[in-house]
């Protein structure tokens, strides 16, 4: 069975990375959890976001879930969760989460701490203190079932379907055949190739869920009056050679390989381990896409581009892949693998051996080109008034 | 990669795919075998875009990776640039949904 260099974890599967994770619950306390992780040192990763202090209730058990299942990824050995003090999301609620999954934890306040200046030196404080219980943890032989592979698309042109998406495949379906789990999400982007899942689901349950969520987000934009063109695809998907939301879902979904669909799980939600192919509905947006799935639990991404994007995350490594032979020439610096030789006759087989051996590496430590430039995104998925109101039963 | 390169210049995905996409830039008068016959561009067409293998009239299924992605807006003729001046998507389309409330 295939192995990878991983730090072993009390409660579940191994972390590819050894972070002190500093979780902001609101915006006010982002800019604070970013200064202490930046003066507190590398192996200690902050994720600033942009939700309020008070938002509605649906949309905060999504807040709290993301933050809460960030700190538990395996990446993370400790975290420290900051508040400005007066919101509605309870850091000792994240922490408690966290806690439970075995990891040391703190929280720290700013009002509490007597302001930003006296905050920003007390979580530096307890972000080294939290590195000392965990630096010390060294890296084990582990098997690649423990892996959970999130894998995302971003800035999509026809090279994505064509080249890097079937080739990421590949390593999925490598993966799991191994025993691991791989993911993908953007519901929006399966409109038009959705019938082609539904055949793959395991059973009649995961089939409807997976359909009805599916129509979920094809309806929002019919009850809106208006239609996706324009927005899906985007202006520059189009500049691409996309014409249709069809053509760049057909697109879009070979990046998950082709075993069995066995499971659709909600917006950061956890994801099994050893689970095979399941899927996560989020938002078309890529960034808040990553997110959801490592707050799952992912340790591990990918993410093709044929445009070109340059997009990483603070807590799992991001593998970028690229099919469009330009943009691997323009951004060979950013890139991890180029897939563009697909074009040139290579199989699709041999690059997709390539990018679940880099898998492999990069689970193993090695740096990806987002990593060593410390490109780090992060966003949360803000539920929109419609979701909200359909969360409430109002519609 | 999947599919058959025509002509060196213009994949095609799957054999019930009435487009290609170029996988070079292409430029007016480039032809690509197409069975018996040749299929001649009228206009260039960039990497990554597609090219029609037949004659569509409006509402004609557009077939790729060997699946509807859409349907012509207009009359295509074979060798003509397919893309959202002639084509559309078939999904997703609120504006028909409120239209057909109206009518």
């Amino acid at each position: 069975m295939p192995t990878f260099e991983g730090y072993e974890r009390s409660d579940g599967p191994a972390g590819v990375r050894n972070y002190v994770a500093v979780l902001p619950v609101s915006i006010a306390a982002s800019a604070i959890a970013d200064e202490i992780a930046d003066r507190a040192g590398e192996q200690v990763r902050s994720t600033p976001h942009q939700m309020g202090r008070d938002p509605p209730a649906a949309a905060r058990a999504q807040i709290e879930r993301t933050l809460t299942g960030v700190g538990c990824n395996p990446n993370v050995g400790a975290a420290l969760v900051v508040a400005f003090g007066t919101e509605r999301i309870d850091a000792d609620e994240i922490a408690d989460g966290i806690a439970d999954a075995g990891r040391p934890v703190e929280t720290l306040s700013v009002r509490e701490s007597g302001g930003t200046t006296a905050a920003v030196e007390a979580g530096v404080d307890a972000a080294g203190e939290l590195w000392d219980e965990i630096g010390d943890h060294r890296r084990v032989e582990c098997d690649v079932s423990e892996l959970r592979f999130g894998v995302e698309c971003g800035g999509s042109d026809a090279t994505s379907g064509i080249a890097a998406n079937p080739a990421v495949g590949v390593a999925c379906d490598r993966l799991v055949e191994d025993g691991g789990t791989a993911t993908f999400s953007e519901t929006p982007e399966f409109i038009g190739a959705e019938h082609i899942l539904a055949e793959r689901c395991v059973d009649e349950s995961v089939r409807e869920r997976l359909l009805e969520r599916v129509d979920r987000r094809e309806a929002a934009a019919e009850l809106m009056g208006v239609d996706l063109r324009g927005a899906q695809p985007t202006p520059g998907n189009q500049e691409g050679g996309l014409t249709t939301i069809e053509e760049k879902s057909l697109g879009a979904i070979t990046k998950g390989g082709t075993t069995p669909v066995r499971g659709i799980v909600d917006y950061a939600a956890e994801l099994p381990v050893g689970g095979g192919l399941v899927l996560m509905d989020t938002p078309g947006y890529d960034v808040e896409s990553v997110v959801g799935k490592v707050a799952g639990g992912a340790q591990i991404v990918a993410f093709t581009t044929g445009r070109g994007s340059t997009t990483g995350n603070p807590i799992a490594p991001v593998i970028k892949v690229t099919g469009n032979p330009k943009t691997a020439d323009r951004l060979a610096n950013n890139m991890d693998v180029d897939a563009s030789t697909v074009l040139d006759g290579e199989s699709l087989d041999v690059v997709g051996d390539r990018i679940y051996e880099r898998l492999r590496s990069v689970a193993s430590g090695e740096r990806t080109a987002a990593e060593r430039r410390r490109l780090e995104e992060f966003a949360i998925n803000e539920l929109q008034p419609n979701e909200l109101a359909e969360l409430r039963g109002e519609v | 990669m999947k599919g058959e390169v025509l002509g060196g210049c213009g994949l095609h995905m799957a054999a019930e795919d009435n487009v290609v996409t170029a996988i070079d830039d292409l430029a007016a008068g480039t032809t690509i075998p197409y069975g018996d016959e040749r299929i001649e561009l009228d206009a260039d067409v960039p990497f990554g875009h597609k090219v029609a293998l037949v004659a569509f009239d409006p509402g004609d299924a557009v077939v790729k990776y060997g699946e509807v992605i859409g349907q012509a807006t207009e009359a295509i003729d074979p060798g003509e640039w397919v893309h959202t001046h002639n084509a559309e998507s078939r999904r997703g389309r609120g504006d028909v949904a409120a239209e057909e409330e109206v009518a």
